[in-house]
């Protein structure tokens, strides 16, 4: 098992001028896995980047690299490649020279390193481009010469820092697609950090769900998504209607006014516990047919279904249906016991 | 109207200004030795010069320790802007100040001062006084011309060449200092030309014998007005017009280029943003 574990941070802490960005993190990441670090901004995806990539040293903690601790290791001499986010190419080299940068350093003679360049360069779809400089280059495409720069020295883990972040929908979705490719075909163990759920979702092996310089969550993003361990996760990865509620006991659960049965227990008699609800889960009947009634404020069509806010027992519910109701009408809402969800509460920073 | 006498504002001020130098000019080409008639048109003061060993010496120290004070601070000056650059908060600031205060200080103190200095230090002054005042007064502009250079580069340059295997001088000679080198090239002939340029601080810190071309216009223009420093002075301007228009020319370039990447920056920022926007956790909490 452990020769799976081909990083692993072991109670990573990162203090900057007396505020932590990290707080005794405990992660570890296996061989040939897609591991996405997810979180709203300023929690610690970059910090954690440049741990593991060297440009930073954890306050405690250490951090073990095949089992061994690279703490103080610099970054030239980890078997770790970074792309940054802003690219960071070097703007007076042509391509060619951009992506050869490391392989000269290496003193690798020049027909194995043109060889490898080219390779390079049709795994991300450049070739015709090496002598172009990098500044008359498009996003996208000075977005790949940066992957090819990092893969051509053969990392053993490449970090990307919300490589796609700068690139529109459409090159956006198809750079997941390339970079998934690459991923499986190279067999390398890929650290992504992005705060896109959506894309969190659709790449990933083993999604981090981080927040205020903590980990939630890890697990699959079926997991992830279905299994969200608090309230916090639940609403950042897919759209969530949370409200308050009290376990009466073990599978009955009050919010909204009224008793409802669910399937979780484990929580204390009367405790205080956030409550979860997809809004796909919610089915909208004739009023006298539910338990919770409510008035329909405003429906928009988004395509596969239209998205209703509906208003009762004072809170604005989510729901998504692909039958429409028009604004005004009374509803009926039904939950089915298996999508409550009884999350314990944490405290929100 | 008004426009017509701002206008002629704008040239009496000219003529002002640039009628000395072009009377100079002219005198440089006049064959009468007098400076009160026209002789006819000759080049007989610029032959004359050339062959005169006092002011070819003082043209061979004005070169040398032009060339040599504007290496030095250049190698000097770009370190510490360095420096300063990956410096913080107050100690970025007092160091900055620092910086700032010998390009506004008068001359004539700096060169008072640095005098007062090597008497003190009890050096012999000569060409090693006169170079060390020379490197010291061009240390804040060489640091001028590339602190926005460094302002400029990506942060994570550095680090994507040490993420690549290099080590940090590696990293600093093939990345950084090619990065900078507008700049660097810029300081350089800004030393150059200020150091060709001075007199005042030459004048206080150098010793006998040892005269830059500025030092001797004066000396023999105590000695009464030689056509030959005519034609000395033109060359002269010429020069440093020369050099300066360079410099400014450089200079302009590398801010319009700077402009053109800021516009870029700022549409990544926005688009960023945009993407922040689109998955607000805050609504849930709201509920
Ligand atoms: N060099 C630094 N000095 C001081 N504070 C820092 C530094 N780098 C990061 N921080 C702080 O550490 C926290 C985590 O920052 P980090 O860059 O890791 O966030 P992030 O998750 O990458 O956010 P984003 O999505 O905005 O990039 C932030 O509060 C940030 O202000
Ligand atoms: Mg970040």
């Amino acid at each position: 098992m452990t020769d799976q574990q081909l990083v692993h941070l072991v109670g990573v802490s990162k203090i900057y001028d007396g505020t932590p960005a990290l707080k005794e993190i405990d992660l570890y990441i296996r061989r040939n896995e897609f591991l996405t670090l997810l979180g709203p901004s300023g929690c610690g995806k970059t910090t954690t980047l440049r741990l593991i990539g060297g440009f930073e040293q954890p306050t405690t903690g250490k951090i073990l690299f095949d089992g061994r601790d690279i703490s103080s290791i610099p970054p030239y001499k980890r078997r770790v490649n970074t792309v940054f986010q802003r690219y960071a190419l070097f703007s007076h080299m042509n391509v060619f020279e951009n992506i050869a940068f490391g392989l000269r350093i290496k003193k690798m003679d020049e027909k194995t390193i043109r060889a490898k360049v080219g390779k390079m360069l049709d795994l991300v779809n450049l070739t015709g481009f090496e002598t172009r400089s990098v500044d008359s280059l498009s996003g996208g495409q000075q977005q790949r010469v940066a992957i090819a720069r990092a893969l051509v020295n053969e990392p053993e883990v490449l970090l990307l820092d919300e490589p796609l972040a700068a690139l529109d929908l459409k090159l956006r979705r198809e750079m997941q697609h390339e970079l998934k490719n690459m991923q499986k075909q190279l067999g390398i163990t890929f650290v992504f950090v992005t705060h896109d759920q959506e894309e969190a979702l659709s790449m990933s092996d083993t999604i981090a769900v981080m927040k205020d310089g903590e980990i939630q969550q890890i697990g699959t993003p079926e997991d992830i998504y279905n299994e969200p361990r608090n309230a916090f996760v639940a609403g950042f990865i897919g759209e969530s209607n949370i409200v308050d509620g009290v376990m009466h006991e073990d599978k009955v659960v009050e919010f909204a006014g009224q008793v409802f049965d669910c399937v979780d227990g484990g929580f204390g008699k009367m405790e205080p516990v956030d409550v979860v609800i997809r809004p796909e889960d919610v089915k909208l009947v004739q009023p006298e047919e539910a338990k919770l009634q409510g008035v329909v404020k405003s429906v928009t069509f988004i395509g596969v279904h239209y998205e209703m806010i509906v208003q009762a027992a004072g809170i604005d519910w989510l729901v998504h249906s692909t039958l429409m109701e028009p604004v005004g009408a009374k509803v009926g809402m039904l939950v089915a016991p298996m999508d409550i969800h009884i999350m314990k509460k944490v405290s929100f920073g | 109207m008004v426009r017509f006498l701002q206008r002629t504002y704008v040239y009496l001020i000219f003529a002002f200004l640039y009628a000395p130098i072009a009377v100079l000019i002219s005198l440089s080409f006049n064959a009468a030795r007098s400076r009160g008639s026209w002789g006819g048109f000759t080049l007989q003061w610029y032959v004359e010069l050339f062959q005169d060993r006092v002011i070819m010496n003082s043209l061979y120290t004005t070169l040398f320790i032009g060339i040599t004070s504007a290496l030095v601070a250049t190698i000097i000056g770009t370190a510490a802007a360095i420096g300063i650059h990956n410096s913080r908060g107050w100690q970025k600031k007092l160091v900055m100040n620092l910086t700032y205060i010998p390009v506004l200080n008068p001359e004539i103190v700096t060169g008072i001062s640095l005098m007062i200095l090597f008497v003190f230090a009890k050096l012999q002054f000569g060409y090693l006084t006169l170079l060390l005042a020379h490197i010291t007064f061009n240390i804040p502009y060489v640091i001028l011309s590339v602190l926005p250079k460094l302002r400029q580069l990506d942060k994570n340059l550095y680090e994507a060449a040490l993420d690549l295997g290099a080590e940090p001088w590696y990293a600093f000679l093939k990345v950084i200092l090619p990065e900078i080198m507008p700049g660097v090239i810029t300081g350089l002939l800004l030393a150059f030309t200020l150091s060709i340029d001075d007199f005042v601080v030459s004048f206080f810190t150098t010793g006998s014998g040892v005269a830059t071309l500025s030092i001797t216009v004066y000396s023999m223009a105590r000695r009464g007005i030689n056509p030959k420093l005519n034609a000395l002075s033109t060359i002269m301007f010429v020069a440093v017009l020369l050099l300066l228009i360079i410099v400014n020319v450089r200079q302009a370039q590398d801010e319009k280029k700077a402009r053109r990447q800021n516009d870029k920056e700022n549409t990544l920022s926005l688009v960023g943003r945009a993407s922040a926007a689109d998955i607000d956790p805050e609504w849930m909490q709201q509920q």
